[in-house]
């Protein structure tokens, strides 16, 4: 399959890569950066909140919730306080955003079963307040989870007999680390971004400087010519997912649970789709710049729909029907499936149709609408 | 089948309402070099570009070297050699990259490219530049590099559109050696060269020239035959004021055309009315207030024809 034809256009499109340092720097510093900015800026944990506390029992008791607060590593108890009025203000200046209120007779309930203590959070910030409610919540259920085993212990009664367990667990990523979200997303969006521009710019560039007219002449056929162009791109793109994969293990941490082979198939799968929209993009433009306009065009619908930044469940139900037709989509599911969960081809396996799918359909349009002459 | 390497017939191309092409055929016979010529807009270019398959014509068809440059394509083009009118080598590539490229893209294997290369790139004077990059080459090596890449699988017609615009006296002259070097057999042997030109001098040096306007040929022949259309129909006028002079002769019924040649004038009448002319001007020119130091027939130029054929109402 690598006629000597392909293989002149891949020599002279690595040459032309290797001697264009500005693209060049873009193909190997935008992953890391993109990487770093999205594995720590754009990180949606949310530690060291800052808390208020008024405690109005002061007891053992209370101290010792206020402890388990603590240890969850997600508060810190920077004030106490000893009106509503003063952890009010507090909150609306900013200074804290949690506030806990126990009740003066919390002991006196704790004994009687139905203990209860007020969390007053800050809600303008969503992801910080739908933390700091969902790690509450596991803080107290899992204290009272301990005063009940203790009161079991205590009152004589047997294990057999033990209090209702509230079991929470975290699968996959029990940190809820979001790096672990994040970087096989990045991937899929570097190789969908970088390799589209660079093959719809290869293609126009061509025809902008003029020498798609001395490529025309040549015989080399349509096929080849998209071929040879393409193929560059293809290593690219993998050099470009080992990178990221490297980084994001050895620096983030994130794991590599799922099978190598099945990684790089998919994601060789995925290059389809993208080098597609890049060629087909190519179809439409006279000029670089129209080319990555072009791309743009296509990308950032498609990295909005992905569930990359927005998860895909909580998008209206038209946008969710239009998320189907794009490719990203399926490949995030994929990446992230096989690096987090380790799962093999049956549990992807609709995801890869779909991709093939898609793939074939924009390579196959592409083509089409590629054609080697002027007019 | 005939001996002509190029045979197109009623060619038409189309851009929307604009009929750039209307009509055209062609014959190139083998170690021909055949000009194009006509002024910006007659359809040189768009009937280049149909000839190597660039464009696809509207109506007609073209046979190249046998081949029907429709259904055998690539087997056409890989018997032309195609210098286009802008530089369409890779400028971030070397002199020698850019031709191995093209070399091996047109089939030349791993062992054939590279003495080729060099051979032809002696040939056009670029054997010591192989290393620069072709953007940093000037007007004329790049024209001589886009000539050696089109060489460089050794085609049987060379389709050259507009190689020498914007390059100077003495590398067009350099340049035109070349094409008669190759057309005369030095190398290869019995190529066909069509050129296209807006430089009369290089009109005058094709063994015939076919005058395009509105995207039809509206006159073809050997220089010299076309130059004989107009004999006996040139005068040249030398005197003062030559604004004057140019006046009067516009003002003579009989004068067709006049162009100004530096000091002299260039005056082109009816067919049959010189000798009437010659006696009367000098008297108009007297009544004017002009003097007329010289007045003669002169053999027509290339340039006069034009002149005549653009102004003409064919087509």
């Amino acid at each position: 399959m690598f006629n000597s034809r392909i293989s002149s256009i891949i020599r002279k499109e690595f040459l032309q890569i290797v001697r264009d340092p500005r693209t060049l720097a873009m193909i190997i510093v935008m992953p890391i950066l993109e990487l770093f900015l999205l594995g720590y800026a754009a990180t949606t944990d949310v530690r060291n909140i800052s808390m208020a506390v008024w405690d109005q029992s002061k007891t053992t008791q209370s101290r010792a919730l206020l402890e388990a607060f603590r240890a969850a590593d997600y508060f810190v108890i920077d004030y106490f306080v000893s009106s509503a009025d003063e952890y009010q203000a507090l909150i609306e200046s900013g200074d804290t955003r949690v506030a806990l209120v126990i009740p003066p007779d919390y002991d006196r309930r704790l004994i009687e079963g139905d203990a209860q203590v007020l969390m007053v959070l800050d809600g303008s910030d969503a992801s910080v307040g739908a933390t700091a409610l969902s790690t509450a919540r596991l803080v107290g259920q899992a204290y009272s989870t301990k005063i009940m085993n203790g009161q079991a212990l205590l009152s004589g009664r047997t294990s057999s007999s033990a209090p209702v367990e509230v079991h929470t667990q975290v699968w996959y990523n029990p940190d809820l680390n979001s790096a672990y979200f994040n970087i096989p997303g990045v991937i899929g969006m570097i190789l969908s971004f970088i390799t589209s521009i660079l093959t719809a710019t290869t293609i126009v560039r061509e025809r902008e400087r003029g020498t798609i007219e001395q490529l025309i002449v040549t015989p080399i056929r349509s096929w080849e010519l998209i071929v040879g162009k393409l193929l560059p791109y293809v290593i690219l793109g993998f050099i470009e997912t080992f990178e990221i994969l490297l980084i994001g293990h050895w620096w983030f941490g994130v794991p590599i649970r799922g099978s190598g082979i099945l990684i790089i198939a998919t994601s060789g799968l995925f290059l389809m789709s993208s080098l597609g929209i890049g060629l087909f993009a190519s179809t439409m433009a006279n000029t670089q710049q129209e080319a990555m306009m072009t791309v743009m065009m296509f990308n950032l619908p498609m990295i909005f729909l992905s569930g990359f930044f927005f998860p895909i469940a909580a998008m209206p139900k038209f946008l969710q029907i239009v998320s189907y037709l794009i490719p990203l989509r399926y490949y995030l599911t994929i990446i992230r499936s096989l690096l987090i969960k380790g799962v093999g081809l049956a549990a992807i396996q609709s995801e890869v149709i779909a991709l093939v799918i898609f793939g074939v359909v924009i390579m196959g349009a592409a083509a089409l609408r590629f054609r080697k002459r002027l007019d | 089948m005939t001996n002509n390497l190029v045979e197109a017939k009623k060619l038409h191309k189309n851009f929307g309402h604009v009929h750039a092409v209307n009509g055209v055929d062609l014959n190139i016979k083998s170690g021909e070099i055949y000009g194009l010529v006509g002024s910006d807009g007659a359809g040189k270019t768009t009937t280049m570009r149909l000839l190597v398959g660039a464009l696809k014509p509207t109506q007609g068809e073209i046979m190249i070297c046998g081949y029907d440059l429709e259904k055998q394509v690539e087997l056409a083009r890989s018997t032309i050699g195609y210098l286009s009118q802008r530089f369409s080598m890779y400028e971030d590539l070397t002199v020698l990259e850019n031709i191995r490229f093209f070399a091996e893209i047109r089939g030349l294997s791993s062992t054939e490219w590279l003495p080729r290369s060099m051979e032809i790139l002696e040939f056009v004077g670029l054997d010591k530049f192989i290393d620069r990059r072709a953007g940093q080459l000037s007007g004329g090596m790049k024209q001589k590099l886009g000539l050696a890449s089109a060489l460089v699988t050794r085609p049987r017609l060379l389709l050259l559109d507009e190689p020498t615009t914007g390059v100077d006296p003495v590398t067009r002259q350099d340049f035109w050696q070349l094409v008669i070097k190759l057309v005369s057999g030095h190398e290869g042997g019995g190529v066909s060269v069509i050129i296209s030109t807006p430089y009369m001098d290089e009109a005058s040096r094709c063994h015939r020239v076919g005058f395009m306007k509105a995207g039809k040929i509206i006159a073809e022949d050997t220089p010299s035959n076309l130059r004989a259309r107009l004999n006996g129909r040139v005068l040249e006028l030398r005197g003062s004021p030559i604004n004057k002079l140019r006046h009067v002769a516009h003002q003579d019924v009989d004068v067709e055309d006049v162009a100004a040649f530096g000091d002299k004038l260039h005056v082109r009448v009816r067919a049959g009315q010189a000798d009437l002319i010659m006696k009367r001007l000098p008297d108009e020119i007297k009544a004017a207030g002009g003097t007329l130091t010289d007045l003669r027939i002169i053999p027509p130029a290339l340039e006069d024809v034009f002149i005549a054929l653009s102004e003409s109402n064919h087509g």
